[in-house]
């Protein structure tokens, strides 16, 4: 009988990694994406491009040059040098800026879709309302965008917790620290571990379809209009 | 022209593309001010830019309040002008129940300390829209709409009520069924309302003055029953000329039902008790509908036939086979004015020309409305 705790730990850690970048990226890809659907400015595809490269990039590249960001001698190191430490990368923390670093597309362009299905006027119409420009945001804007910010935040977390390659360049294999399920399955799997490797991947098989279909009845029930 | 502060008062010029609008009027703090003219001539563009949803240079005061002066640097943006704007489309919340429509504006206008000087009630019950409020936007026919978004419009508490031609996009049947709430509100509510139209029926019915438009520019601004009678402008040249006439209601024949509306130099007649005595009701006649004859016609089925005085002829041109023709009504021409289009065959014959003293039969006498 394998050790549950030695199971559980690279699955809370997966977990808290996920949550954690999934209220990042909203934060953080909501107003991106509200300023790619809304500015008039002809640079902002440019942007776009950026931030919808790691699509295209092999996830090991994009992981390269993090591991060169968040090491001692990049920006990262210069933060961790602020709290005492020498290094962002093989950290937690590395992994939680890496994983919104990755996973920003796929929350930024579903959120800039729907921001841009909802066209000019249903915002004038709150601004006839008196509503102010934070006012309309918050009380038209979003609520309409909502299946944009359902799709983004259940693609966001997905793609973070089934993020192998970049997390294997800046983690590494630290038990309870950067040893991510996907990690341990592959390491379960290189050490001929297989019941363990068929636990974890088992339980990723049902923990997923559950959340994409607690998702979808989700959407159904409160996309129902004047719910 | 009014002073001012008892005015709307507002000039815009710029360009938009290849479109240049140039535009200066005033009209007065109650009652209804049609933009009409021709798509094209600047009607939205104008009811934008006094909305604050679009800015071009210009200067625009509303009841003595400044919203934009250029040359002060003052601009008010949209929520921060007390207006209410109906669009085409109703273009109600899609994730907001009927009632949470109609009280988004309401809310954020206590919240900044307007007046509650129209009620939640009063609005629902003028415009029949009680029974639609738990329900769901989408669930409403267009008409249905059309009358939450007035509603929610009017409970922001506006100073001014900005209509983008609200009817535009329904049915004969639901502009039909969404009038006469119109007409209610009209009388009802003192609240300025600027009614962008290119339907001269909409505009005969709910507007009292006319700022005409052509191109970006203004043709003529005015009370509405002048402008109709106006030779100078388009409006008398079309076809269909026609004016309308603000009255009271001043007697009723209930044996024959007939009802007679007085009229600024004259009463007409009207079939059908059309309400009770002292009623305002606002009456329209065609040029097609009326004919002059120089002494009292004897035996004739027609009712109306007035006194009235020759105040103008115009298209009176060799191959023009008719000519316009605008009377006062009343011996001396002093009361309204209707128009007439007659053959210039008849016009030589009967010898008419400027102050010829004149009998008007008039055919048929529309009921619009109830006026003012």
């Amino acid at each position: 009988m394998p050790d549950i705790a030695e199971l559980w730990s690279p699955i809370r850690l997966t977990l808290e990694l996920a949550t954690i970048a999934t209220v990042l990226l909203l934060a953080i890809g909501t107003p991106i994406a509200w300023w790619l659907a809304r500015s008039p400015a002809t640079w902002k595809e440019a942007v776009a491009a950026v931030i919808a490269m790691p699509l295209v990039l092999p996830p090991t590249v994009l992981g390269f040059y993090l591991l060169i960001a968040l090491g001692p001698n990049g920006p990262g190191g210069w933060v961790a040098g602020l709290y005492g430490a020498r290094t962002l990368a093989f950290t937690f923390e590395g992994l939680v800026i890496g994983s919104v670093l990755f996973s920003m597309p796929f929350v930024v362009q579903p959120i800039r879709n729907a921001f841009e299905a909802i066209g000019e006027r249903p915002l004038e119409v709150a601004a006839t309302l008196r509503a102010s420009p934070w006012d309309r945001f918050w009380t038209v804007a979003v609520p309409l965008a909502r299946p944009g910010f359902i799709t983004g935040a259940v693609l966001g977390f997905a793609h973070t917790v089934g993020e192998f390659g970049v997390v294997l360049m800046i983690g590494g294999n630290i038990p309870g620290e950067t040893k991510v399920l996907s990690i341990a399955i592959f390491d379960y799997v290189e050490t001929l571990q297989w019941s363990k490797a068929h636990i974890l991947a088992g339980g990723m098989l049902v923990f997923s379809f559950c959340v994409i279909l607690a998702m979808m009845l989700l959407e159904k029930r409160i996309g129902r209009p004047g719910a | 022209m009014n002073g001012e502060a008892g005015a709307i008062a507002a000039a815009f010029s710029g360009s938009l593309g290849t479109f240049s609008l140039d535009v200066a009027f005033e009209a007065p703090m109650r009652g209804v001010t049609a933009l009409f003219g021709p798509s094209g001539s600047g009607k939205t563009t104008i009811l934008r830019c006094m909305a604050g949803l679009h800015k071009l240079a210009g200067r625009l005061s509303v009841g003595g309040e400044i919203w934009q002066d250029d040359a002060a640097g003052i601009f008010r943006k949209a929520h921060q002008r007390p207006i209410g704007y109906v669009f085409q489309e109703a273009s109600l919340f899609p994730h907001l129940s009927v009632r949470k429509n109609l009280l988004y504006g309401a809310r954020r206008a206590a919240k900044q300390g307007a007046e509650e000087l129209i009620r939640e009630d009063e609005i629902v019950s003028l415009l029949g829209i009680g029974h639609l409020l738990g329900r769901a936007p989408l669930a409403l026919s267009g008409g249905e709409r059309q009358r939450v978004a007035v509603g929610r419009a009017l409970l922001s508490q506006p100073r001014l009520l900005l209509m983008d031609e609200p009817l535009s996009a329904l049915d004969r049947m639901a502009k039909d069924e969404i009038l006469p709430y119109f007409e209610a509100l009209h009388r009802h509510l003192s609240i300025p309302i600027v009614y962008v139209s290119h339907d001269i029926a909409e505009v005969e019915r709910l507007a009292d003055t006319l700022v005409l438009l052509e191109r970006g520019r203004v043709l003529a601004a005015g009370p509405l029953f002048e402008l109709e009678a106006d030779p100078g402008l388009p409006l008398l040249r079309a076809p269909e000329a026609a004016v309308t006439l603000e009255g009271r209601i001043a007697s009723i024949d209930e044996a024959y039902a007939l009802t007679a509306v007085s009229v600024a130099g004259g009463m007409l007649v009207v079939p059908g008790i059309q309400g009770r005595l002292g009623d305002a009701r606002r009456l329209r006649i065609t040029a097609a509908d009326v004919s002059f004859s120089l002494s009292p016609p004897g035996d004739t089925t027609i009712l109306n036939c007035l006194p009235a005085r020759i105040l103008s002829i115009t298209g009176q041109t060799d191959g023009e086979p008719q000519v316009t023709v605008v009377a006062g009504l009343g011996a001396d021409g002093a009361g309204a004015r209707i128009v007439a289009r007659i053959t210039r065959k008849s016009l030589e014959a009967l010898a008419l020309a400027q102050g010829s003293q004149v009998f008007a039969q008039i055919k048929s006498v529309a009921l619009l409305a109830s006026g003012a």
